[in-house]
């Protein structure tokens, strides 16, 4: 019995059972499937982080944002007066994460490209694209690089995720895609 | 009934013991083991990814 | 240090018991107790908040109370019972002194202060900050503070548990090799005394911080090393209550495991890779390349998944075994049919077994593959998933055993044990269906800890379907059963120490005869009955993640591009 010591001196040579050798090959082939599907989605699959990340001090992020955000913007939001910002197809497009907002709002193009730069100004935040339901994480000091192309035309809210102070549930952003 | 298998179960008291059961025997070995795999694998290499993230130009 | 030789042997099962070994057993099991219902109490009134209609708290109590939600639950009520469990799993099952009961009670008053001092800060409302603590959010020093006392407090506790080991060994109180129920609890202490060295890394210099010693954190480096604590110890979890079922087999079936080695060759693959899997909470961090990812997530080529598949096989697998044996042969589950449903030992050990695979772990695997996670991440399918480990795995584990080890203990009748037979069945079922409905509304995009979905003082706003409120009412509906049941758990744990009848001293009850007689079932190698029941089981189960695992890339597939 398990709450015993094992019966036998040497129980290592034991032969083991013909059902458990079975189950251990199976389990063990699913469990390389699982393993190689990841390495397998680079390169077949449309979905992967890019990894690009840069460190980053908040202010200078802010002016690159505010830039790009005054390049490109073509009206403001009619309920948050937020600008609204329609960056060209493939350019770098900045977003701001901070208590408690998404900063600015963008216009993108249905099957376009665009690099995606995300970082917060304070705590970490939660970049949950809904309701295509994309996550990622937004940390203070880093700037990630996220390669994304809508493959639909709609209205995208970003909702945080990530619990950051007691205005966590009102921070919402907005993507409209044509 | 405990005693019938110690006799039957296998091993007569001279085979040495198989060098995987005395790794599975050996708990400091295992604690050993148990800490180097996962700070190596994923603190270590975790932390040097991290401190090689380049700095925004 | 004295030698004390003080034992009693237990009536029931014949075990001779170091005194202050069972002192310290049962002080630490009923303060576990304790803090699951402080806890338990959070997780209700924050599940109550969740549903929509009900939304009982304000924003700052809710967020105040999921954050002693998950600290008195995953921290203190979780590892003060796994204390409990080594002490049992050595100095008990070992027939031996337990090493410096002293410093025993040094651990507990450790863990017991720091569980209280942050605890305290918590309720004060400047430290709700969630247990995950994520810099540049700073709590209050004394939050860091009590974790860190609580921490240390647990690492001497395993220090104890070793330390008998040895003493066993040394004094021979047996010989061999350790039971197999030891050396899980080896394991799990293994990786605790991983999980606490990282959390001193991580900790130690944010309390500094916190108090001003310190300039800044950066805030991925944490991540890493505070999820090399805050992971592993859910595989702390997992170890224990893996090794739990094993005892529960033994106890309650006299079950032999099918095969010695196999069983320790799973708990080996859990020391080596159970805890890189920390990395699966870094899937969408900034800077972490694909190969880190992917090795650390995967446990190594899902070697730790491999062991959790093995224990999933020989666990039941172990009990038809001594069923069979008892001659409930007939068809393929006869043996399952004819076991103690009504015994809550039993029903809670089988109900966790099946719902620890089908709910935790599948969902769990799936959404720690590197891109999937994208889809999941910080969603409610993330508690989902843990309540489906931790919760209708573990607790509902330690439940069962407490089950037995009470009575056993402490030599009383179990205070209501007409409610004893269906709390299992509340609790599990209960917390099962909570965590399918978190799931659920998860894949719909609904963030986890989040006060209000419907965005109601929010400039902008985001509408959910209406299924996604559907199920965080539902959720709620859950929750209360599952609720009901816990606190009938507690009720019945508290009565049973204050009020339980003593028992009687003979005859023994038939399932605990069996203890003392030694094992039913011989070894399980050549010529031994087949498990063909268990093996249908296995094998559902495995069709069933197959084809879960792979709904989910399709999922993935269908959203917007990312490269
Ligand atoms: C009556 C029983 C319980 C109920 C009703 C319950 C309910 C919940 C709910 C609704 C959440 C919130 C999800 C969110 O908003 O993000 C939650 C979070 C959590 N629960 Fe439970 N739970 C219960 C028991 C447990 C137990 C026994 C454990 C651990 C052993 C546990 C561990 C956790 C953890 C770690 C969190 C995450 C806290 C965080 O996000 O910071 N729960 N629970
Ligand atoms: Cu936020
Ligand atoms: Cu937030």
């Amino acid at each position: 019995m398990a709450i015993f010591p094992p019966p036998q001196r040497v129980w290592w040579r034991e032969r083991v059972e013909k059902t458990e050798v079975l189950w251990v090959t199976l389990a063990l082939t699913w469990a390389l499937v699982m393993f190689f599907m990841m390495p397998y989605w680079h390169f077949a699959g449309d979905q992967n982080l890019s990894n690009e990340a840069y460190r980053v001090n908040p202010e200078a992020y802010a002016a690159k944002a505010e830039a790009f955000a005054a390049e490109h913007k073509v009206r403001e939001d009619a309920t948050s007066g937020m600008p609204v910002v329609h960056p060209p197809a493939g350019s770098d497009v900045y977003m701001i994460a901070r208590l408690w907002e998404w900063w600015p709002i963008l216009e993108l193009e249905k099957g376009q490209t665009y690099r995606l730069h995300l970082s917060s100004m304070d705590w970490q935040h939660g970049f949950s694209l809904l309701p295509e339901n994309i996550n990622i994480q937004v940390h203070p000091n880093y700037d990630m690089v996220v390669t994304v192309t809508p493959t639909y035309a709609g209205e995208f809210s970003i909702v945080c995720n990530e619990f950051c102070g007691i205005g966590h549930h009102t921070m919402v952003g907005k993507i409209f895609v044509k | 009934m405990a005693e019938e298998e110690i006799k039957t179960g296998g091993g007569d008291a001279g085979e040495p013991i198989p060098f995987m059961q005395q790794v599975l025997d050996n708990p400091f070995l295992l604690l050993f083991l148990g800490i180097t795999v996962p700070t190596v694998t994923y603190i270590i290499w975790g932390v040097m990814e991290v401190a090689s993230i380049p700095v925004a130009q | 240090m004295a030698i004390n030789r003080q034992f009693r042997t237990c009536p029931d099962t014949g075990f001779k018991i170091h005194l202050p070994a069972d002192k310290l057993i049962k002080w630490n099991a009923v303060t576990a107790v304790v803090f699951l219902l402080i806890g338990g109490i959070f997780g209700l009134a924050v599940a109550l908040t969740r549903w929509p209609e009900v939304h009982l708290l304000d924003a700052d109590l809710f967020y105040l109370a999921l954050t002693a939600h998950g600290l008195d639950v995953l921290l203190v009520w979780i590892i003060f019972f796994e204390v409990a469990i080594l002490y049992f799993a050595s100095s008990v099952l070992l027939q031996c002194r337990l090493a410096t009961p002293w410093l025993g009670w040094v651990a507990y008053i450790l863990m017991l202060v720091g569980a209280l001092i942050t605890n305290v800060a918590v309720l004060r409302g400047d430290s709700s900050v969630m247990f995950t603590s994520y810099v540049p959010m700073k709590a209050a020093p004394d939050f860091y503070l009590g974790i860190i006392l609580f921490a240390v407090g647990a690492l001497l506790a395993c220090f104890i548990f070793l330390g008998t080991l040895v003493i066993a060994k040394n004094e021979k109180t047996y010989e061999g090799s350790i039971p197999l129920v030891t050396f899980g609890a080896l394991t799990a202490a293994i990786i605790a005394i991983f999980t606490i060295a990282a959390g001193a890394i991580i900790l130690i210099p944010t309390l500094l911080w916190s108090v001003g010693y310190v300039g800044s954190i950066d805030t991925v480096m944490y991540k890493v090393v505070w999820w090399a604590m805050g992971h592993s110890s859910q595989q702390i979890n997992v170890a224990a209550h893996i090794s739990v079922w094993y005892a529960l087999a033994a106890i309650l079936f006299g079950a032999k495991p099918l095969s010695e080695k196999v069983s320790r060759t799973a708990f080996l693959l859990y020391i080596l890779f159970l805890q890189i899997a920390s990395a699966h909470h870094l899937l969408v961090e900034p800077g972490l390349s694909s190969e880190y990812k992917i090795f650390n997530t995967s446990y190594a080529l899902y070697l730790a998944v491999l062991g959790s598949m093995i224990h999933g096989l020989t666990v039941p697998g172990a009990v038809e075994h001594a069923q069979r044996k008892k001659g409930l042969n007939k068809g393929m589950f006869e043996w399952l049919r004819k076991a103690p449903w009504g015994n809550p030992a039993f029903s809670g050990f089988a109900l966790s077994v099946v719902m620890f695979g089908f709910l935790g772990g599948i969902s769990g695997v799936m959404m720690g593959a590197e891109q999937l996670n994208i889809i999941i991440h910080n969603t409610l399918y993330v508690p989902g998933h843990f309540h489906g480990t931790v919760v209708v795995g573990t607790t509902l584990a330690f439940m069962a055993l407490a089950y037995w080890l009470v009575p056993v203990l402490w030599q009383r009748e179990l205070f209501l044990p007409g409610l004893a037979k269906w709390q299992p069945y509340l609790f599990g079922i209960g917390m099962g269906l909570a965590s399918l409905f978190m799931m659920g509304a998860g894949t719909l995009g609904v963030p986890r800890r989040h006060w209000d979905i419907s965005f109601a003082d929010a400039t902008l706003s985001h509408e959910f379907p209406a299924a996604a409120y559907l199920m965080m009412g539902m959720n709620g509906v859950a929750a209360l059963i599952g609720g009901i049941g816990g606190a009938i758990f507690v009720l019945n744990m508290v009565g049973t120490l204050l009020l339980g009848k003593k028992k009687q001293p003979a005859p023994a009850k038939a399932e605990e005869e069996t203890v003392a007689q030694g094992p039913i079932a011989v070894s399980g190698s050549a010529g031994a009955v087949s498990v063909p029941g268990t093996f249908t089981l296995a094998l559902i189960f495995l069709v069933t993640f197959i084809l879960y695992y792979f709904v989910n890339w399709n999922y993935l597939a269908g959203v917007w591009g990312l490269s």
